[in-house]
Formats: structure tokens, C-alpha cells, sequence
């Protein structure tokens, strides 16, 4: 056991990779045995995931659970992982949306098989990726998750698929090889022969080289989150994906983006980081504001929900770059809760539309006399994505707000009317296809949700109460991690600048 | 063990591989006078010859570690011999086991066929280990003649004998330059060792700027970029791939490459490594223009052997990358780099063969009917496109890692802006095998290419995960160079 619970961050990696290989073993129709097997290791590692975040001490070491291995000596490659409290949450939600993922998608009838090894893979690359301590490995895993992500879309997908999953790929890719090249130049400044990251924070790097160093790491994650410009690729991606491919895209993956700024892009280079504060700033309230309206006048009712996500993402990553405390707190508070919300939103439209086929909100009126338990959940959802008090998104809205007024009020009041822009679109889509006269003749047979989808969300919807009264219990254990950050990013800043003079 | 391996004069363990494959090669050609006018079932003559690979292979691990010069310093054995050797039976190995399904499908299982791969393995595995101006010569054509045959093989198919004669009116054309390089430098320098070339240069410095040195120095060049391939002396490269027997093309894009990189790469490292300034430029001239050239064509292509044509002539752009760093480090990347993509891209053709497919839509839906080519063609496409943990990753990786230490920032930005091009081709391949509706019929193919193509995986994925000792070797031999 002791052998075990050492290494629970390369379990927790490897598991599903061996769950996914477990199930190339299956004969092709075989179905159940394979979503049983799918189930089982992904169930097994939100175990380890539980076990994970009541092992991690907010009190101790900012890095716990670590595992270091030499690797590629002569690359300087190493298997070093750790994680601290954001990494962690990420992987206990990414173990609980995975698994949550699984079962929504037990209806699905096209080649299984190969479905369920391509959620598991993802599992794996997202897990590895946010536990590696080492540059490279952190980028190999970066780059595995997107091999799965590729087939789901691809195989699975709506009509707009190939075109979809492409621009994904190639977008994500093109913004990561770049990132690549800024790797090798931080490798042969430090000189040390390895890719720690705990050593780049020591690094002094000139302002010069910091600048171009800082764009290359932004691109590859503003492209993952996605932010202004670079959110093209988003809507259409999240529209023609699967269910689950729409999830993890929307819940796990977009953190991922937004990790990368809190690990790499930010403390790695401070100065740059600061410098570009107030174009970062100004992107994302474009995004706040812009986002949101065109949010207001979409027909599709899962174009609406991907909009809406870079527009909450926009205000997380504001809140992380004006590095003051509340902002910081609320960032990764508002992270977890934007991963339980929109992940709930999207399994509900999810099963919304393997009942009927339209996705436009104008086909959906009065459905909430027809499916009440499904519109109670999707008020709840809603309501927590609009930030009500009692919701977890409340609680983070409100400290990243704080955080935001302190740094600077004027940005305050813009993001502040994104929320009211946000409340717009939610509530009048939700008029729209939830009340109002039950017109159609198809949606009088819809059936509400049945056991295993009530099952599956009833978890998300308990998370939304209970981070929402509770806060305190799951921002004590960040608190010393996201402090640590600011203090990193802050001192490293007043010691470059006094070089500098 | 027996005493000939360590014979005073000539010292037979220097090519003690070749030797095997070729008295396999003659038994090839016997043999294949017995088998003529028989039916097409199987392929005893690619049984011989794999025997004969087998052989080699306990050859090559008998003379592991020895560094020999042998017939008065025309050839040696040093551990960048060894590898070229290594990398070289690994090619032919894995095209022989592809070639064992096509031939017969094809009825065109002669001995000749096995006979010029072996051959051409022989010129190619000499070339890595010539440390003489005029053996890289002979060695070049020993290996190019028999290529050409093997090219035209499919000699009822028009376009295989048009590529040929392209091939061959041009590979000509360009041993002519290579020729009159080695002349010009003989000239100036009065030596056709490599080693007495450096010398020659150390104790005159005043010829570092002697029209005539400089002349061969460019007309090797030449030569040699058209052998890899690079552009503009591309212009062969995808109708050859396009017409030859698949799993020809595959030998050619790996294997001519990888020894005409080996002889071009040790002559610049022994020989002209002070004119590594003037070449840089040149050379980084045509590794952009490679780069882009091959990937942007390649993305037009409807043929999946075209594209792939195109993606070895990027391949080689990445490759001369490598060659402008001109470091130690930089060299022993691109034998990485060599040794991954002979795996990737013989995997690939095997696939091709295998699945008797020239277009992209005599591959549409083959991977959900053919789960283990399908699986396989994505392990290759994936690795070339340069995604982890597929050695394509590792050797792009090192590769590009030595160039950013050489401080090439500008060419590696460009090459990693034409690894994310390429991922557009390499994953449309993958669009129609699995998006893109049903497969009319299913691919029948024999045990040894089931073989060979999992080796191929077996080798993409081992040295994209654990190429600590492949490495570390590399970085020795580059040290050491006899």
C-alpha cells in the first residue's frame, strides 16, 4: 500500500491508459462489458482522486505527492510530477467529470469500443499534464490529450465534424510547437541540463528575451482557453462534438489554457507578464462584453453555452493576471466552479438533444412542464453559471470581482456588466424554451430524465450548494498555493527591477 | 571465435555485414532461376534474403564497439558506421517483410526483386562507413543502380517505368555533379581521403578561399542535396514514389536518404568543417525552401504516396536544419532523426502496400475495418507529424533543441511553423480512414507484413520513449568519428 500511495499521481496518470488498453481486448459488440470496464476504471480513479485531495494538506509543502525520476539523461528530460492545491483541484475535477462523462454516454451506439478508450486517453494526457513538474514531460502530455480529442470529435461528432475537429487540432498545434521553441530557448539559458520548472522560476531572464519568451507560452494558452482573437476555433468545436467531447472540452480542457497561465506563462516570466497586464486586461473585458452579446443572439442553444464559457473564462484570467489576492483566490475558486457548472450545462443540453434532434432554442418552448426534474437542474445550473448567491458561482464571482475593483475599478465595472449581460442571455434563453406554451407536438412525448441521468448530475448540482455555503473548506486549502504565486510573481518583479537600475 | 574477424589485411570485420548480404544477394539471384515460371504463393525468395538480414544483424552485434579502419582507410568501422549499418538492415528488414505480401499480390516475386534490395542495402550501408571520396562515390552508385531497377519493378505500370527514367536520367545527371566535385577538390587538394582533405586545408589555410575547393565543396553539395531530395531537385522524388512498388518507395524515402545523408554528413563534419560558415547559409537557404516547399505541396495532394513523397522532402528540410547548426550535438540529432524516421516512413509505405492503396479514398474507412492498419497508420502519422510519445516527437525535439543551442531561432521558428503545416496533411489521411464512411473491402495481407509493420510501431514507440542508450551512443560516435 505504502508502494501505492507514493505514486498515486502516476496511478492516477497510467490507470486509465490501462483501462483504455483493457478494452481494445473487448470483442466490437461487446458493449456492456465494455462501458462496464470504462466505468470501472474511471470510477476507481475518482476514488484515487478523493484520495488525492484529502491527502493534500493546505498547511504543508506547496508541492506534495512528488515523484521524481531521471528520464532522457541526455535530453535532460525528467518524470517529475507534483502537484500543488490548483493542480490538484483540476485533477479531482477531471477524475470526477471523466467519470461522470462515462456514464452520460451510455447511450451512445457507434462504435464504443473505441469510444470509451478515447475519454480514458484524455483522462490520462489531462492528469499528466497538470501533475508534470518537468517542461517537457508537461508538454508531451499537452500534446497526447489532443490525439484522442482529435477521434472524438472526428468519428463522433455532429455534421460539421471534420471541418471542426481539424481546426481544432491545427489551431491547438500550431499554437503549442511555437511554445516548443520557447521551451528550448528557457532549456539552454538556464544551462543546468534539465527542464524543472521549479528551477525556471529562479531564472532571471532579460526583459529582452522575457517578452518574446512570455508571447510564445501566452499564444499556446490563450488558444487552449480560448481567449480573444484566438477563440475561433471554439464555438464550432464545442457545437460539433459529442456530448462528452463537448465536456471535457468546455469543463476540463479550457482549464487547462488558463493552468498553463498560473504555471508557466505568469511566473515564469513576471516581468513580461506584468507588462502585458494591461493588453491582457483589455482582451479580456473585449471578451467580457463582446462575448456576451453575441451570446444574446444565438438560436443555438449550445453555441449560447460555448459563448457564454469564453466570456466566464475571460474574467477568471483577468482576475489571475491583476494578482491581488482576491482576485487570485476567485480565479481558481471561480476555475473549479466553472468546471462543475458548465459541465453541468452542457450534460443537460446533452440530454436534452438525444431526445430531440434540433438544438435551437425556439423549438424548446414550455418544456419545463413537460420535463420539470430536467428544468430544475438546469435552473440550478444556470443560475450558479449567472453567479446567484447560495451557488459556488456567487461565491467566486465575488472574489474575483473584489479582486478586480481592487486593482482597478474601471475594469470593475466592465466586467461587472458582463455578469448582467450574462444573467441577460441565461434567463432569456431560459424564458424562451422553458416556459411559454407547449406548442409542439414532439416535445409533448419527451420524457424527463430518467435514474442514470439524475444519478450522473445529481453530484454536479450537490457540488453548486455545497461550494457555494461551504467556501471556506475548499479556499483553505489553495490559500497558501495561490499566496505563494502572487509572492513569487511580485518579489521576482522588485528584484528585476532593481537589476535593471 | 574465429580469427578472420580480426585478419591484418584487408580487415574483412569493417564491412563484415555487406559481406553477408551480398553472398545472400547471389543466393537471392540463384534461387530465383529455379523459381521462375512457378506460381505465386509464396515468397521463398524473400524468405532467403530475410535470413540473410537476420545474419547480417548477428553480424552487425558481433563487431559492435570496434573502431577499424580497413583497406588502406577507404573504409572504416566507427560507431556512426555501425549505426548507418544498423539503421540501414532495420530499413531493409522492415521493406522486405512489406515486399513479402506485395510481391505476390502483385506477381512480381522474382529473385532480381530481393537481389537489388540487398544490394542496394550493401551501397547504402559502405556509404556510412567510406571515408574516401571516390568509395562514397562507388558506394553511391552501387546503391543507386539497383534503385533504379527496383524502381521501374511494376514494369506494366506506365507511371513506374516514367519514374524511373525520371530517376534515372537525373540521379545521372546529379552523380555527374557529385563526380566533378570530387575531381575539383582532388585538384586542389591532391587527396581523396577525408581526413587528408582536413589536413591538406589546416596546413594551407590560404585554399579556405580557393575558387576550386569551394567549387567541389558546392558541386557536392549538389549532388547530394539532390539525392536527399531537397528542393529544386525535387522535381523526381513524387513520381518515383508514385510509380515504384510501395514498398520500394519506402525503401528509397528512408533508406537512399538516410545513407546519402550519412556519406554527405561525414564529409562535412571530417573534411570541411571550417567552411561550416560558408555552407550554414547556403544550406539554411535550402532547408527553408524544403520545408516549405514539400509540406505546402504536400497538402494538395489526392495521393497518398505523392504526399508522402512531399512529406520526405519537408523531412529533409527539418534534416538540413540540423546541418546548419553544424554542431556535435545537431549531428547526432539527425541520426536520431534518420533512425525514427526510417521506422515512421517504411511503416507507412508497409501500411500502403499492404493495404493496396494509392488515394486517399482507397483508404477511406479502413480503419475501423482493418483495426491493425488503422492503428498502425495512426501510430506513423501521428509520429510524423511530430506528436509525443512517437519518436517523430523526440527526433523533431532533439533535433530543433541543438538548433535553438546553435541559435538558429529564425529557422527553427519556421520549421516548427512547418511541423504544424504538416499535421494538416498527416491527420487528413487519418480523416479518411476513420471519418469518412465505410470501407468497400477489406485489405488481405500475409503474417510477415503483419510482422513488419509491428516492428515498425514497436520501433516508433520504443525510441520515442526510452532512447536514452540510442542517444547517448550517437552523441559518442559523433565524438569518435575515424
Amino acid at each position: 500500500m505504502e508502494i501505492l500511495f507514493n505514486h498515486i499521481l502516476s496511478i492516477m496518470i497510467f490507470l486509465p491508459l490501462a483501462g483504455a488498453i483493457t478494452l481494445l481486448g473487448f470483442q466490437r459488440d461487446n458493449n456492456g462489458g465494455v462501458k462496464l470496464t470504462a466505468s470501472f476504471f474511471a470510477f476507481l480513479n475518482l476514488l484515487f482522486g478523493l484520495y488525492l485531495f484529502f491527502g493534500y494538506s493546505g498547511k504543508g509543502a506547496i508541492f506534495q505527492f512528488i515523484e521524481k525520476y531521471q528520464w532522457i539523461k541526455s535530453l535532460g528530460i525528467q518524470y517529475y510530477l507534483g502537484v500543488d492545491a490548483v493542480s490538484m483541484y483540476l485533477i479531482v475535477a477531471t477524475t470526477l467529470i471523466t467519470a461522470i462523462c462515462i456514464v452520460a454516454s451510455w447511450k451512445i451506439e457507434k462504435y464504443v469500443r473505441e469510444y470509451f478508450l478515447c475519454i480514458l486517453f484524455v483522462e490520462s494526457g489531462v492528469i499528466g499534464s497538470l501533475a508534470a513538474l518537468d517542461l517537457v514531460l508537461f508538454y508531451i502530455f499537452w500534446e497526447v490529450m489532443l490525439i484522442p480529442m482529435y477521434f472524438l470529435i472526428g468519428i463522433w461528432g455532429d455534421y460539421k465534424r471534420i471541418y471542426s475537429t481539424l481546426k481544432f487540432y491545427i489551431y491547438t498545434m500550431a499554437g503549442s510547437v511555437i511554445m516548443l521553441v520557447a521551451i528550448f530557448t528557457l532549456y539552454w539559458l538556464n544551462g543546468k541540463g534539465n527542464f524543472e520548472i521549479l528551477e525556471f522560476y529562479k531564472l532571471h531572464i532579460p526583459m529582452g528575451k522575457q517578452i518574446w519568451l512570455f508571447l510564445a507560452f501566452f499564444i499556446a494558452f490563450a488558444i487552449k482557453v480560448p481567449l480573444i482573437p484566438f477563440h475561433t476555433w471554439q464555438p464550432d468545436t464545442y457545437v460539433n462534438a459529442p456530448t462528452a467531447g463537448t465536456v471535457l472540452l468546455a469543463a476540463v480542457l479550457s482549464k487547462m489554457g488558463v493552468y498553463g497561465f498560473y504555471r508557466f506563462a505568469m511566473p515564469l516570466f513576471p516581468d513580461a507578464a506584468i507588462k502585458f497586464t494591461p493588453l491582457i486586461a483589455t482582451l479580456t473585458l473585449i471578451a467580457v462584453v463582446y462575448i456576451s452579446l453575441i451570446a444574446i443572439v444565438q438560436k443555438d442553444m449550445k453555441r449560447l453555452i460555448a459563448y457564454s464559457s469564453i466570456g466566464h473564462l475571460a474574467v477568471i484570467i483577468l482576475g489571475l493576471y491583476l494578482l491581488t489576492v482576491q482576485g487570485v483566490h476567485g480565479a481558481i475558486f471561480q476555475m473549479l466552479n466553472h468546471t462543475i457548472v458548465t459541465g453541468a450545462l452542457f450534460l443537460l443540453l446533452g440530454i436534452l438533444f438525444e431526445r430531440s434532434s434540433s438544438r435551437l432554442i425556439k423549438d424548446y418552448s414550455g418544456i419545463a412542464k413537460q420535463m420539470p426534474i430536467f428544468a430544475t437542474f438546469f435552473m440550478i445550473a444556470m443560475l450558479a453559471s449567472v453567479g446567484l448567491p447560495g451557488t459556488n458561482g456567487f461565491i467566486g464571482e465575488f472574489l474575483l470581482f473584489i479582486g478586480i475593483f481592487k486593482a482597478n475599478p474601471w475594469f470593475g465595472v466592465i466586467a461587472c456588466s458582463g455578469t448582467i449581460l450574462g444573467a441577460i442571455y441565461m434567463l432569456w434563453m431560459y424564458q424562451r424554451s422553458f416556459f411559454g406554451p407547449l406548442e409542439k407536438e414532439e416535445n409533448k412525448k419527451l420524457p424527463d430524465m430518467n435514474v442514470r441521468e439524475f444519478g450522473y448530475l445529481i453530484p454536479l448540482i450537490l457540488l453548486i450548494f455545497i461550494m457555494g455555503i461551504f467556501p471556506q473548506y475548499f479556499i483553505q486549502k489553495f490559500d497558501s498555493t495561490s499566496k505563494n504565486f502572487i509572492n513569487t510573481m511580485k518579489t521576482k518583479n522588485t528584484i528585476s527591477m532593481v537589476i535593471d537600475k | 571465435m574465429v580469427d578472420f574477424m580480426s585478419l591484418a589485411e584487408p580487415k574483412l570485420v569493417v564491412i563484415l555485414p555487406e559481406i553477408i548480404l551480398s553472398i545472400f544477394g547471389m543466393l537471392v539471384l540463384i534461387a530465383g532461376v529455379f523459381g521462375e515460371g512457378k506460381e505465386y504463393k509464396t515468397s521463398y525468395n524473400g524468405y532467403i534474403s530475410i535470413v540473410g538480414v537476420i545474419f547480417a544483424f548477428f553480424a552487425l552485434f558481433l563487431i559492435y564497439g570496434k573502431n577499424v579502419s580497413g583497406f588502406n582507410h577507404m573504409v572504416v568501422l566507427d560507431g556512426y558506421a555501425w549505426f548507418f549499418k544498423l539503421v540501414t538492415l532495420i530499413i531493409v528488414a522492415l521493406t522486405i517483410f512489406s515486399s513479402m505480401n506485395y510481391t505476390v499480390k502483385k506477381k512480381i516475386d522474382l529473385g532480381e526483386y530481393y537481389a537489388l534490395i540487398l544490394f542496394a542495402a550493401v551501397g547504402m550501408m559502405l556509404m556510412g562507413s567510406s571515408t574516401n571520396l571516390i568509395m562514397i562515390f562507388i558506394s553511391l552508385e552501387m546503391m543507386s543502380v539497383a534503385i533504379y531497377c527496383l524502381a521501374a519493378f511494376n514494369k506494366n505500370d506506365e507511371k513506374s517505368v516514367e519514374g524511373a527514367i525520371k530517376y534515372f536520367i537525373l540521379g545521372a545527371f546529379s552523380a555527374g555533379f557529385l563526380l566533378l566535385g570530387i575531381a575539383f577538390i582532388y585538384g586542389a587538394t591532391g587527396v581523396f581521403d577525408l581526413k587528408e582533405v582536413a589536413r591538406f586545408i589546416k596546413i594551407y589555410p590560404e585554399y579556405l578561399h580557393n575558387p576550386m575547393l569551394l567549387g567541389g565543396i558546392a558541386l557536392i553539395l549538389t549532388g547530394f542535396l539532390f539525392k536527399v531530395s531537397t528542393v529544386p531537385f525535387h522535381m523526381w522524388t513524387p513520381d518515383v514514389y508514385e510509380g515504384a512498388p510501395s514498398p520500394i518507395s519506402g525503401f528509397m524515402a528512408t533508406g537512399v536518404k538516410a545513407a546519402a545523408f550519412s556519406a554527405f554528413l561525414r564529409i562535412l563534419l571530417t573534411s570541411f568543417n571550417q567552411f561550416a560558415n560558408e555552407y550554414s547559409a547556403i544550406i539554411a537557404f535550402f532547408a527553408v525552401i524544403t520545408m516549405f516547399g514539400g509540406n505546402l505541396l504536400a497538402l494538395v495532394q489526392q495521393n497518398v504516396k505523392r504526399m508522402l513523397a512531399y512529406s520526405s522532402i519537408a523531412h529533409a528540410g527539418y534534416i538540413l536544419v540540423g546541418i546548419v547548426a553544424a554542431t556535435n550535438l545537431s549531428s547526432s540529432a539527425i541520426l536520431f532523426y534518420l533512425l525514427g524516421y526510417g521506422f515512421m516512413n517504411v511503416g507507412a509505405f508497409s501500411v500502403l502496400a499492404a493495404s493496396n492503396a494509392r488515394t486517399l479514398d482507397d483508404i477511406k474507412g479502413m480503419g475501423l475495418k482493418n483495426p491493425f492498419l488503422g492503428v498502425a497508420m495512426c501510430v506513423f502519422m501521428f509520429s510524423m507529424a511530430g506528436v509525443p510519445p512517437a519518436v517523430g516527437f523526440l527526433g523533431k525535439f532533439y533535433l530543433f533543441s541543438a538548433a535553438i543551442n546553435a541559435k538558429l531561432y529564425g529557422l527553427t521558428i519556421l520549421a516548427v511553423i512547418n511541423s504544424a503545416i504538416s499535421a494538416y496533411y498527416y491527420l487528413r489521411v487519418l480523416v479518411y480512414m476513420y471519418f469518412k464512411g465505410e470501407a468497400k473491402e477489406t485489405a488481405t495481407y500475409n503474417m510477415a507484413t503483419v510482422f513488419g509493420i509491428s516492428l515498425a510501431m514497436a520501433g516508433v514507440l520504443y525510441f520515442g520513449i526510452l532512447p536514452q542508450s540510442i542517444i547517448e551512443f550517437l552523441q559518442n560516435s559523433i565524438m569518435h568519428l575515424l
